[in-house]
């Protein structure tokens, strides 16, 4: 992966591992994408590939006994990884904002939403309580809560699950950050709601032209929104490429599977991916699908395939590909 | 609201003359009577123990001596079996004894546990948190009297402390300063000594409510959003970890009569438990329901006390 | 953990090893990282033995007697040598006072091991009638819970029960009756369990109420299968857990209060010996010989100690908090 330094993001192998007392977990190993400016980055997988870890990595929030192992994550050129704690702490919700797949839990319930939007700007802005109140209320209208003069004094129990993740998004951005990463924003709410929610996330960033970096395990939700995409599997990439040609033109077994048990109208049988997930503890050494793959081959096991170019911006990390690029 | 108040007031007296019912039939209804006490006694000839059962009026129904019961306590008239005195004076009397040492023990609890269980809960783990856990292990399981004996051996012969009483005979003359330090001088060592099982037990609960509360999705907000942890633990988590502890609060009042029985008995410290103990002991029928009523009015009084300032300190709550 | 890799001849797929943990075994490798609590066990199961093996050294075949008065003896410290004075069928075994002896010359030692049943039997006794009490009540509301009796619920009823029974101030309930009662060892044991089965009852409701609207609870009741099966098979084994926490430290807190009684004068009266009441005994004599005071306290502080550290590491190792792990 070639460093562009007009890029927001950068994440070059990056491995976070848990030191449990049943073993070492390699929970991520070997990630490494780039986000730009304006652009939206799909992270997607099935629950316990490590997409939330390496979110949580990028915000330094991995805690005992998980540890980043190695790697970098460079913010607009600025080293993240064994940045002290103090430094750290002006970087989140400053210039990197988060929003968590359980809006219902994650307001505190015994503050004022006003007052939780609020203390971003205080914090960071060195504002007052009083001076930050009209921003806050600018950005409840930006998105989308209605009577903001009421809801600014009302506690997260008075407000639905859509609105308590709009809350959370004004959080997010109060600062107007440089990236938002939003893990799994949608997966909590109603359908109905979580069209509105990601369409609000688009128009902010059309607005801001902020990066998103966007988690999710629901492929319709990345053909709509994500400009890339990035296919994690058991803690490893599997593909990294743009969204057309992953539907189009996936090459990874595991991308094409997931791609074929999606329900289609009219195809009667739903094709599933045949086995199960590994558990951390069981991940085999070699290539981590090789087990479920139909197109396994003897080498899978041995070794695992490192991620490669096969077209300018697709990146595969397969056997099947590395054969045919090895001298 | 007020419609909730009244209706919690009303459950609440309900239940206080269910306990009061329930209080009197056991008491009554164990063998061992008034009369009994002192066999011994040459003068208590047969005539006079069927005077004083008939003036307490034991040979009536149940049912009649709870109403005796309720009518003379509330009308004051109340008098004990031991010395035909007024109940009510007595008890007042000795519950402001009890007062100073039940007041300074609470003071102690809280504000000892908080900071100790709170740090515990930060430093999980760490050495602070398994030392203060085995020395609140200890407290719990050792007995309260044992450890007092052990104190009161060390204390009086290192430090020359008073363990005896609330007061030092003869100092009823003294400057009034003087006999102000004197009082303060005789709670010190009980008041400590009551206090440590409590603050074994609080600590332990408070950081376990802190651990809780630390693990929670809006702490890692807190997190996310770059405050400093100082302000994550001490505003954000610990708002929310002190909630259980307004319910706790109400079950202190009753805890005066309880555990001081004990701690009153070692120290000779003329108390409401004294009174308490005594009364059993001399099988006083009228005092003891007395000291169980006031207990029970105590308890009901306290959570309710507790279950409304709760519902004003969680905005989740709301009264209908 | 080191994983390994099997060919699966047939298919030609590689097969794997799944590492699986019964929960028995969860639970085990949770407890036994907290050492104090695997201290606290291992001395709890030694004390029990104990406790059962002096039941029968004390009683049935008299190989360390505690009731034996020998006044010529009285009041020698620890590991004293028994007097030549004696006659022969007084003489300790070994010849040797392992605690001392007291006020009346009884070896501390078979007194301290005759006390051990008791007081554990006192503890078990007492907190088996409050688990049941709790269980039983608990379970009723929490399973009953909206079936009306008369004008009010089961639940309603049961729970203003329990409300009704903590308004009482318990050690002073407990000392009212004991000492209103005639002095026994059953009613001691009576009398604390059923004062104690309030906490009991509020998890199990708690936890019956949660696993009522549980699905497999309601798919059992689909299959139609009798409420007792459902509540018994099913559903106690489920709820069990906080209870079973809740009894080892009531096992704790019983034995507590039975040394209280006992130093205020409403124990277990003689001949039976318990720690608490050798204990209250040795209270008078603590400067002419301290042993009677310390061994008895001592003991009562590391069997309280022990069970109160072996309940807290299983209710660390049966959150299911933790289980995530």
């Amino acid at each position: 992966m070639q460093a562009k330094t007009d890029c927001v993001l950068e994440v070059n192998n990056l491995h976070v591992s848990f030191f449990t007392d049943r073993g070492k977990l390699r929970v991520v190993q070997n990630v490494a994408f780039n986000i730009c400016a304006g652009e939206t980055v799909a992270l997607v997988g099935e629950s316990g590939c490590g997409k939330s870890v390496t979110a949580l990595a990028i915000m330094g929030l991995i805690e005992e006994p998980g540890i980043i192992t190695g790697g970098q994550i460079r913010l607009k050129g600025q080293e993240l990884v064994g940045l002290p704690l103090a430094k750290y702490q002006q970087i989140r919700g400053h210039r990197i904002g988060m929003i968590f797949q359980e809006p219902m839990t994650s307001l505190n319930p015994v503050f004022k939403i006003g007052t939780q939007i609020g203390e971003v700007l205080v914090h960071h802005s060195k504002m007052t309580e009083r001076e930050a109140r009209p921003e806050v209320l600018r950005l409840l209208k930006k998105v989308g809560i209605s009577s903001p003069h009421r809801r600014i004094d009302q506690y997260p129990h008075e407000l639905s699950g859509g609105m308590k993740q709009r809350v959370m998004i004004a959080i997010a951005l109060a600062c107007q950050p440089d990236i938002l990463i939003a893990d799994e924003p949608t997966t909590a709410l109603d359908v109905t709601i979580q069209a509105q929610i990601l369409r609000l996330l688009k128009q902010l960033q059309d607005d801001m032209g902020m990066a998103i970096l966007l988690i999710t395990h629901n492929l319709g939700v990345v053909a709509h929104f994500a400009n890339r995409v990035v296919v994690m599997y058991a803690g490893e990439i599997a593909e990294h490429t743009d969204v057309r040609t992953l539907f189009h033109k996936p090459q990874h077994p595991y991308t094409q599977a997931l791609l074929k048990a999606l329900p289609i109208p009219g195809h009667e049988r739903l094709v599933p991916i045949q086995g199960t997930v590994p558990m951390p503890l069981e991940y085999p050494s070699g290539c981590r699908f090789c087990t479920r793959c139909p197109a396994v081959m003897k080498c899978c096991p041995q070794k695992s395939p490192s991620l490669q170019k096969i077209e300018p911006c697709h990146y595969v990390a397969c056997w099947l590909y590395q054969m045919k690029n090895a001298p | 609201m007020w419609a909730y108040i009244f209706r919690n007031l009303l459950q609440r007296c309900v239940l206080l003359v269910i306990v009061s019912i329930l209080a009197h039939s056991i008491v009554h209804l164990a063998p061992g009577e008034p009369s009994e006490v002192d066999p011994s006694n040459p003068r208590m000839q047969p005539e006079d123990i069927a005077k004083i059962r008939a003036a307490f009026h034991l040979d009536e129904p149940l049912y009649r001596q709870y109403a005796y019961w309720m009518r003379d306590l509330f009308s004051g008239e109340l008098k004990s079996f031991k010395d035909s005195q007024p109940v009510l004076p007595k008890i007042w009397e000795r519950f402001l004894n009890s007062l100073p040492l039940f007041i300074c023990a609470t003071l102690i609890v809280w504000t000892l546990s908080f900071p100790t269980g709170i740090k515990a809960a930060i430093q999980r783990g760490s050495t602070y948190d398994r030392g203060t856990t085995f020395i609140a292990y200890t407290l719990i399981s050792i007995p309260g009297f044992f450890l007092s004996y052990i104190m009161i051996l060390w204390v009086v012969n290192m430090f020359g402390v008073p363990v005896i009483g609330m007061r030092t005979f003869g100092m009823e003359e003294a400057h009034p300063i003087f006999q102000g330090m004197d009082r303060i001088w005789h709670l010190v060592v009980p008041s400590l000594m009551s206090a440590l099982g409590g603050i074994a037990i609080l600590s332990r609960y408070v950081r376990s409510q802190m651990l809780e509360v630390i693990g929670q999705d809006y702490v890692r907000t807190a997190r996310a959003k770059g405050l400093d942890e100082d302000t994550v633990i001490y505003h954000h988590a610990l708002r929310n970890a002190l909630l259980p502890f307004i319910t706790l609060f109400g079950f202190l009042l009753p805890g005066l009569i309880g555990g001081s029985v004990i701690f009153e008995y070692i120290f000779a410290w003329p108390g409401l438990g004294r009174l308490g103990y005594d009364a059993i002991l001399s099988r006083d029928f009228p005092v003891i329901l007395t000291i169980n009523f006031i207990a029970a009015a105590l308890t009901l009084a306290g959570t309710f006390l507790s279950d409304i300032l709760y519902a004003v300190a969680d905005p989740r709550i709301r009264l209908e | 953990m080191e994983e390994q890799i099997l060919m699966d001849e047939k298919n030609n797929l590689p097969a794997k090893l799944v590492l699986s943990e019964t929960p028995f075994g969860e639970f085990w490798r949770i407890f036994q990282k907290d050492k104090l609590a695997l201290l606290g066990l291992v001395t709890l199961f030694l004390l029990i033995i104990a406790a059962l093996a002096s039941k029968a050294l004390t009683e049935w075949t008299v190989v360390f007697d505690p009731a034996t008065v020998r006044l010529v003896d009285k009041f020698l410290p620890p590991l004293s040598y028994a007097s030549e004075l004696l006659p022969v069928e007084d003489i300790p075994r070994f010849g040797i006072y392992l605690l001392g002896t007291d006020e009346l010359g009884r070896d501390v030692f078979a007194r301290m091991l005759q006390g051990s049943f008791v007081s554990l039997s006192i503890g078990f006794v007492a907190v088996g009638i409050s688990t049941f009490i709790g269980i039983l009540l608990g379970g009723l509301a929490g399973f009953y819970g909206n079936v009306r009796f008369l004008f009010i619920s089961v639940d309603t009823l049961i729970m203003r029960f329990t409300d009704v029974m903590l308004c009482f101030p318990t050690f002073f309930l407990i000392l009212t009756v004991v000492a209103l009662l005639p002095p026994s060892i059953y009613n001691i044991m009576i009398i604390i369990g059923i004062t104690s089965w309030m906490g009991t009852t509020r998890f199990v409701r708690a936890e019956f109420l949660a696993l009522r609207e549980q699905d497999f609870v309601v798919a059992a009741k689909a299959l139609g299968l009798p409420a007792w099966r459902i509540i018994f098979l099913h559903m106690v084994p489920n709820a069990i857990a906080p209870v079973l926490v809740s009894a080892i430290i009531g096992v704790a807190s019983a034995i507590l209060t039975e040394s209280a009684l006992s130093f205020l004068g409403f124990g277990v009266q003689p001949p039976y010996a318990t720690w608490g009441n050798i204990l209250a005994d040795g209270k008078n004599f603590i400067f002419d010989a301290p042993w009677l005071f310390f061994i008895p306290g001592v003991a009562i502080l590391v069997i309280v100690l022990a069970f109160n550290l072996v309940g807290e590491g299983m209710r660390e190792a049966l959150n299911p908090k933790l289980r995530r792990r």
